[in-house]
């Protein structure tokens, strides 16, 4: 407690917040709860325990056989891997060349980079579903990854430049001596010693990628290609009737990443907003 | 920025060593650029190529139309309830969301105890797609199974099955508390970051001088505080106009277009329409509305000293 603040007051803002903290997550736990009900017990009684506890929603939902969640996880699961891969990748080697190589245009071309900040994806989305086309890209996962990669470029080069340029230049001297390539001394001495923003990059791209639904909504038209958004968005209007197994399928869907969240939130809190405060 | 002992060294090595450092960096920077190039730069300039002609999407583009696809956007009612609804997210996010968001973190930014706990919950929806948010919300709104069927209707009967996303009055402003219970603990949390960022010094001086809760935050706290707002509210208004995951999860913009934003009016005239000339049109029109409003705000923040 602080002076100019009494013990009631205090206590005002601890009913406020926890007030705020249930109303943010009431929607998640009558979600939750809901896939366990009957759609008879969901419909007289919204907020009552479940009773009874209708495991079937749940089972239905993870039953291969009757319902694609386990197609939809996976598909969301290698999309984002391989996101997240290609973008550690392509933003260390670029991030390298615009903070430690020396060479003719580098403003330029760094410039060149920073121009994609500007632009959103649905500025591009229509040309480049034509361009998709023409490269036999639409049902197919590269699709939606190389789009992905692409436009996050700009950001994650911008983070990994400026993370680069802090390590000290006598490492890179001392691997000069050692007859240390740049790729050999990027791989082995940089990418180690970046492992914070190179964590930023990829929880970014994860959280990104996991979930994006503009893009795969219309590169991936096919059902067995779909990621989770548009599983949850399909399997509402399939069952449209039938709340419970709808909310069985919401819950499964927030799993991941909510038990993600659980696991690395203060990577993910400081990767989200620090990544971009910083800048 | 970059070391400066780069460019000694290429000195030092002379053309040769120039020669091998422009190989080296051709050789580090040639896939990503190349990735960049198409899928970022080509389709943005190709979407301001097709934005000229009438296009259906297949054959060569022959019909070229010069400005009549901008003139026709502006002349359709339906796009500018489309601009308008963007619009209006981005000022009530500005009055409502952002301040919320920076009442809870003056709170429980600093010398609050269980602050982590309460940062983890406000933050829990935005890790949350908005597809499953809109989703989730499209069932607590349900006239039939959500809330209103129980709660309002014993407090508010008339309110009883009120269909609040499916009624043009309230469809767009029931979508626009799911943006705020989704977005506001992101802002939060930036909020908190900036607060982190100043000095203890400061509060411990005001302190003694014996400011209370209120002085504190108004005179002493927000002052130091502009740069994460001014940031923030730079997120909030880029991201606004970018709005479409949840309203489509919310009724595609229906009924009679009263939750369109640009970008399902987009999305409809290019890929149910496929109008693909006139929607690059939109297209060009949505980043220029947001580069012009974002060059203006940063003009405006950098002028007041940031």
């Amino acid at each position: 407690m602080t002076i100019g603040e009494n013990k009631s007051i205090l206590i005002a803002k601890y009913v406020l917040m926890t007030f705020f903290a249930l109303l943010t997550l009431f929607p998640v736990f009558l979600v939750i709860f809901g896939g366990f009900k009957s759609l008879a017990q969901l419909r007289l009684d919204l907020f009552g325990i479940p009773d009874p506890v209708m495991w079937s929603n749940y089972l239905d939902v993870l039953d291969p056989k009757r319902s694609v969640f386990f197609k939809n996880l996976v598909n969301s699961t290698f999309i984002m891997v391989m996101t997240v891969a290609i973008g550690v990748v392509f933003s260390s080697l670029a991030g390298f060349a615009f903070s430690r190589i020396d060479f003719p245009g580098k403003e330029i071309f760094f410039g060149f980079f920073l121009v994609g900040l500007l632009f959103p994806p649905a500025v591009a989305i229509l040309p480049l579903y034509v361009e998709l086309k023409a490269l036999h890209l639409l049902n197919n996962f590269f699709g939606v990854i190389l789009p992905q990669v692409a436009f996050a470029l700009p950001f994650q080069v911008m983070l990994t430049r400026s993370f680069f340029n802090q390590i000290p230049v006598e490492l890179e001297e001392a691997a000069t001596l050692d007859n240390c390539s740049s790729f050999k001394f990027l791989i082995f001495i940089v990418m180690p010693l970046s492992k914070p923003i190179l964590t930023t990059v990829s929880i970014l791209a994860m959280v990104g990628s996991w979930n994006n639904y503009f893009l795969p909504l219309l590169v991936l038209n096919e059902e067995r290609f779909f990621t989770l958004p548009m599983g949850v968005m399909s399997f509402q209007g399939q069952y449209i009737y039938n709340w419970p197994l709808v909310l069985a399928f919401i819950s499964l869907a927030m799993i991941p990443a909510i038990l993600f969240y659980m696991l690395a939130q203060k990577h993910i809190i400081e990767g989200l907003t620090g990544g971009a405060v910083k800048q | 920025m970059s070391p400066a002992k780069n460019t000694k060294e290429s000195m030092k090595f002379g053309k040769q060593g120039r020669l091998r450092n422009t190989m080296t960096a051709a050789g580090f920077l040639c896939v990503p650029f190349v990735f960049y190039c198409v899928f970022v730069i080509l389709p943005v300039l190709q979407a301001a190529w097709f934005s000229l002609f009438k296009w259906k999407g297949l054959g060569p583009l022959t019909n070229f139309v010069g400005i009549n696809n901008f003139l026709k956007i502006f002349a359709d009612p339906v796009f500018r309830i489309a601009l308008m609804n963007n619009l209006k997210i981005v000022i009530l996010s500005l009055l409502i969301q952002l301040p919320l968001s920076l009442f809870i973190a003056l709170i429980i930014g600093r010398r609050f105890k269980g602050a982590v706990i309460y940062r983890a919950i406000f933050f829990l929806p935005y890790i949350l797609s908005e597809v499953i948010a809109g989703v989730i919300w499209s069932f607590i709104y349900n006239p039939q199974i959500g809330i209103q069927n129980t709660v309002l209707a014993d407090l508010i009967p008339f309110l009883a099955s009120f269909p609040f996303l499916g009624s043009q009055h309230t469809v767009f402003y029931s979508i626009f508390f799911v943006l705020i219970w989704k977005y506001f603990g992101l802002h939060m949390v930036i909020y908190i970051a900036g607060l982190q960022g100043i000095s203890q010094e400061v509060e411990e001086a005001a302190r003694i001088d014996g400011v209370n809760w209120w002085q504190m935050n108004w005179y002493i706290i927000l002052p130091l505080l502009k740069p994460t707002i001014y940031l923030s509210v730079f997120f909030s208004i880029v991201g606004s106009f970018q709005t479409f995951d949840m309203v489509w999860a919310m009724g595609r913009g229906e009924p009679v277009n009263a939750a369109e934003t640009m970008v399902t009016y987009m999305y409809k005239f290019g890929f149910q329409r496929f109008q693909l000339g006139y929607g690059s049109a939109v297209a060009i029109v949505i980043f220029l509305i947001t580069l012009s409003v974002g060059l203006i705000y940063n003009k405006l923040t950098a002028e007041k000293g940031e």
